[in-house]
């Protein structure tokens, strides 16, 4: 057993700490983050520079590492609230075309990627689907050798900004069949492809995805045809692991930003700190957050286990970050006392990317059912 | 005991309800169904048609305008303004600083502030948290020096809810330094045009103005505008805090809350169910359900003793920790309830003739918005953990 990191990995972490720490301060988050893009493209420049978007791929393609180096990227991620499309980029969208991709999609992605050439994102969602992954209504018809899509992905994180957006769509079988469920490649400006794009509560971008007789070559389908859900699964899965990664990042700053809040804001003649109320409740947070981080090594280092071990830890680590980052978020703006309801602050834009973390690719309470299911 | 409603306290119940029907404009019940920021004008047209039914100031003793209802009265007059999606009436005239007037002013303030506070034409607003000084009240610094006839003012203070719309605020301001820091402080009754006075939004992380900070610099107030003694103010603030914590269980609005909740999930597709029928879902509201019955219940009790004239004390305070616990775990099951239908944030363009419409379901609209707002209630107007404090020393002798 071993928690260190590698000396490669050490210099993965300086680097993107050393990022964070000097280019990404928080003003400058505030300025990209509110741009129509809602993120800096020279920053997926330097990313690109850095090696940071070659993460993860495989190494014929430009790329290194894999589930620790994303880890790594992803905490200092969390750490800076970062907007850039680093997840639905390089972790979902190339993540699916490692998985599933031939030769030629590979090829045409995956450098593309890693040379910051390429943005992805990834429509699973539908409105009535909640977190189920096999709950696909979205269409897609054989017709003259290749497909015609149709269907409504909701809530596309990275859209937007995508130059393609991966999709599932189901070539046969009921709404909720874990069988017949495909995956497509889409041009973002494709004919038949519309967007209504906003702004989320934790500050990113995302769109409503509509796809209206979307024709698309054979070429287009990512994977063997109706058997894409285990390798959607697989691939949200390491989309856990890394949002688990980004949770910590985001807690241990708050830990950091309200334990020093407690050092130095006086009330009644004494700093808040020295009121035991406070005192425990900043060890509570502590304490969440060592969880968590534990939660997510754990999570990481077995992300190529079998099918079932894998997504106990997922569905584990997902129930615990989940529960850990809206605490410390919540009791992070409560211990700034007004200040914690500021925009101005970072407090609160940090607890809001938590909640969504929260939500994302399923809430607690949905992660609690698929692990109670798994263990029973 | 008896917990039933007596044939004149049901009578009273229609007559409320016949009234809304009537009266409530749909423009405004739209605007509050929907979650959307009401303006200065909306609550005001709304304070101007409970005046004149003679219905502003249901707590208040007839002879200074009241109603002088009875603790079972104004519950029903709240749950059915709530039901009926009305605009919620802003305490800080009619149960802050309306009280402390009529209770410790002078009759020819009592005659000049009490009518226009209750028509609305004077919007009041309340100065009391500084920087250095929120769950530290007592230790504000804003100064007021005496020089002849006026105090002059100068300072700050912070997180001034809606002074951005108030013609009026009061103040408690340092009229003494020596001694004890409670007993140096003076309650004044501040023009909000005085010379000197200036109003800076704050912005919170709704992204909404709801807050403001608020600074004088030599700002003359004419001594006849103090209420009761100088460096006694300490005393009409501890009355007013204790006043705003009763009204402050907000059982009405977290009953209709709840019910709006019930209703989106029951509308809400959870991969071919209901997501009302989500066990781990359904047990969470029922959780909240319980406990805000037990709220209603604590509530009722404590108004009525309120009533037979024991002041609110440490009990009060429960009302608030209880009453804001409610309402965040409302808000946030139905942020829950959306699912990543909550994530879409867009600053919605409400003006007349706009085509916005909210993403995702129509139920969607303003929840997030209100969630975030709504961690301020465990901080704003004595925080939780003061709350605590209070009980454990008031109540508890610990
Ligand atoms: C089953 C059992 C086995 C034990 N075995 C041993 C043993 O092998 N060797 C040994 O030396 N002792 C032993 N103890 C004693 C144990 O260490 C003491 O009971 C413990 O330190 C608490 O002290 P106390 O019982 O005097 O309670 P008190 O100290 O009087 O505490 C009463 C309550 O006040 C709280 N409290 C006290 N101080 C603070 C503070 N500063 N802040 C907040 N809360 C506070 C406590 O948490 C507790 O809830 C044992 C006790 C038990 C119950
Ligand atoms: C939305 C909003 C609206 C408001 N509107 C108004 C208004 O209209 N007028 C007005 O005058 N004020 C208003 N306030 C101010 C509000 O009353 C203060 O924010 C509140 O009193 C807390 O003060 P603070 O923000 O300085 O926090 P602090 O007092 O600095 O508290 C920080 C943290 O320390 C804790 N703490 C402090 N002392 C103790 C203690 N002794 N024991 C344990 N824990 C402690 C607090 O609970 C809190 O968690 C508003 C605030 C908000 C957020």
């Amino acid at each position: 057993m071993d928690f260190n990191l590698s000396e490669e990995q050490q210099l993965l972490k300086d680097s993107v700490d050393r990022f964070i720490l000097d280019d990404y301060d928080f003003e400058k988050r505030r300025k990209t983050s509110s741009t129509d893009d809602g993120f800096s493209r020279d920053n997926w420049k330097t990313f690109a520079e850095l090696g940071w978007l070659a993460v993860g791929l495989p190494e014929e393609y430009g790329g290194f590492g894999g589930p620790i180096e994303t880890m790594i990227v992803m905490e200092a991620i969390g750490r800076g609230l970062v907007t850039e499309p680093y997840l639905p980029t390089v972790v979902l969208g190339a993540g699916l075309v490692v998985e599933a991709g031939t030769e030629e999609q590979k090829t045409e992605i995956l450098g593309a990627v890693a040379e910051g050439n390429c943005m992805l994102a990834f429509g699973y969602a539908e409105p009535t689907s909640r977190f189920n992954l096999a709950d696909v209504t979205t269409k897609a018809e054989e017709q003259g050798g290749g497909y015609v899509l149709n269907g409504h992905k909701s809530v596309v994180y990275g859209a937007p900004s995508a130059d393609r957006i991966i999709v599932s769509a189901r070539t046969s079988g009921g709404v909720r069949d874990r069988d017949g469920i495909s995956l497509f490649i889409v041009d973002n400006n494709a004919k038949g492809v519309s967007r209504r794009d906003y702004p989320t509560a934790d500050g990113l971008r995302a769109s409503e995805v509509m796809l209206e007789n979307v024709e698309v070559g054979a070429d287009a389908m990512l994977g063997a045809e109706g058997a894409a859900l285990p390798v959607i699964e697989k691939v949200v899965d390491r989309g856990i692991a890394a949002l688990c990664s980004e949770a910590v990042g985001c807690m241990e700053m708050l830990k950091d930003e309200t334990n020093e809040y407690l050092k130095t804001r006086k009330q009644f003649g004494v700093p808040i700190g020295k009121f035991q109320v406070l005192q425990h409740r900043m060890v509570d947070c502590f304490i969440e957050l060592e969880q968590s981080r534990s939660m997510t090594y754990m999570v990481t280092l077995k992300l190529d286990e079998d099918e079932k071990e894998r997504r106990k830890a997922a569905s584990s680590a997902k129930a615990q970050i989940g529960k850990g980052g809206v605490f410390i978020g919540a009791q992070s703006v409560q211990m700034h006392g007004g200040m914690g309801m500021t925009d101005e602050l970072k407090i609160s834009h940090y607890y809001k990317r938590l909640m969504q973390i929260d939500t994302m690719f399923g809430n607690r309470d949905w992660h609690l059912k698929q692990f109670a299911a798994l263990t029973q | 005991m008896d917990l039933a409603f007596s044939p004149a306290e049901q009578a009273f119940r229609e007559e409320v309800r016949a009234f809304l029907d009537a009266e409530l404009p749909d423009d405004l019940r739209d605007k509050v169904r929907h979650r959307r920021e009401l303006q200065r004008e909306d609550y005001l047209r709304w304070q101007r048609i409970l005046h004149a039914r003679g219905w502003i100031a249901g707590s208040w003793p007839k002879e200074h305008g009241g109603c002088e209802w009875t603790p079972a009265q104004r519950h029903i007059f709240d749950e059915e303004s709530h039901a009926a999606d009305a605009p919620p009436l802003l305490p800080f005239g009619l149960q802050m600083v309306g009280p402390v007037i009529y209770t410790f002013g002078r009759p020819d303030q009592k005659e000049y502030f009490l009518p226009r506070l209750l028509s609305g034409e004077h919007w009041w607003c309340q100065g009391y948290s500084e920087p250095g000084s929120g769950s530290d009240l007592a230790s504000l610094q804003t100064a007021a020096v005496r020089d002849g006839d006026d105090y002059v003012i100068n300072g700050q203070k912070i997180w001034t809810s809606l002074a951005h719309h108030a013609d009026w605020i009061f103040c408690l301001v340092r009229t003494r330094k020596e001694g004890k820091h409670q007993e140096g402080i003076s309650f004044l009754l501040i023009d909000m045009k005085t010379p000197g006075i200036t109003v800076r939004p704050l912005v919170l992380m709704d992204q909404g103005h709801h807050v403001n900070e608020v600074f004088f610099e030599n700002v003359r107030v004419p001594v006849a505008n103090r209420i009761g003694e100088e460096n006694k103010g300490w005393t009409y603030a501890k009355f007013l805090l204790g006043n705003e914590r009763a009204g402050i269980a907000e059982v009405a609005w977290n009953k209709k809350l709840l019910q709006r909740l019930k209703e989106m999930a029951a509308d809400t597709p959870a991969s071919g169910d209901r997501l009302l029928d989500d066990a781990l879902f359904s047990r969470k509201v029922a959780e909240t359900e319980v406990k805000l019955t037990a709220l209603e219940y604590c509530n009722l009790r404590i108004l009525a003793a309120m009533q037979e004239g024991s002041p609110p004390g440490g009990e009060a305070s429960m009302l608030k920790l209880l009453g804001s616990e409610v309402t965040q775990a409302i808000t946030e099951l139905t942020v829950e309830a959306l699912g990543y239908y909550a994530a879409p944030y867009e600053m919605a363009d409400h003006a007349p003739g706009s085509n916005w419409s909210p993403v995702g379901p129509e139920a969607a609209e303003g929840v997030m918005g209100q969630h975030l707002f709504m961690r301020a209630i465990t901080i704003a107007g004595g925080s939780s953990e003061v709350q605590k404090n209070i009980i454990a020393k008031m109540v508890l002798g610990l």
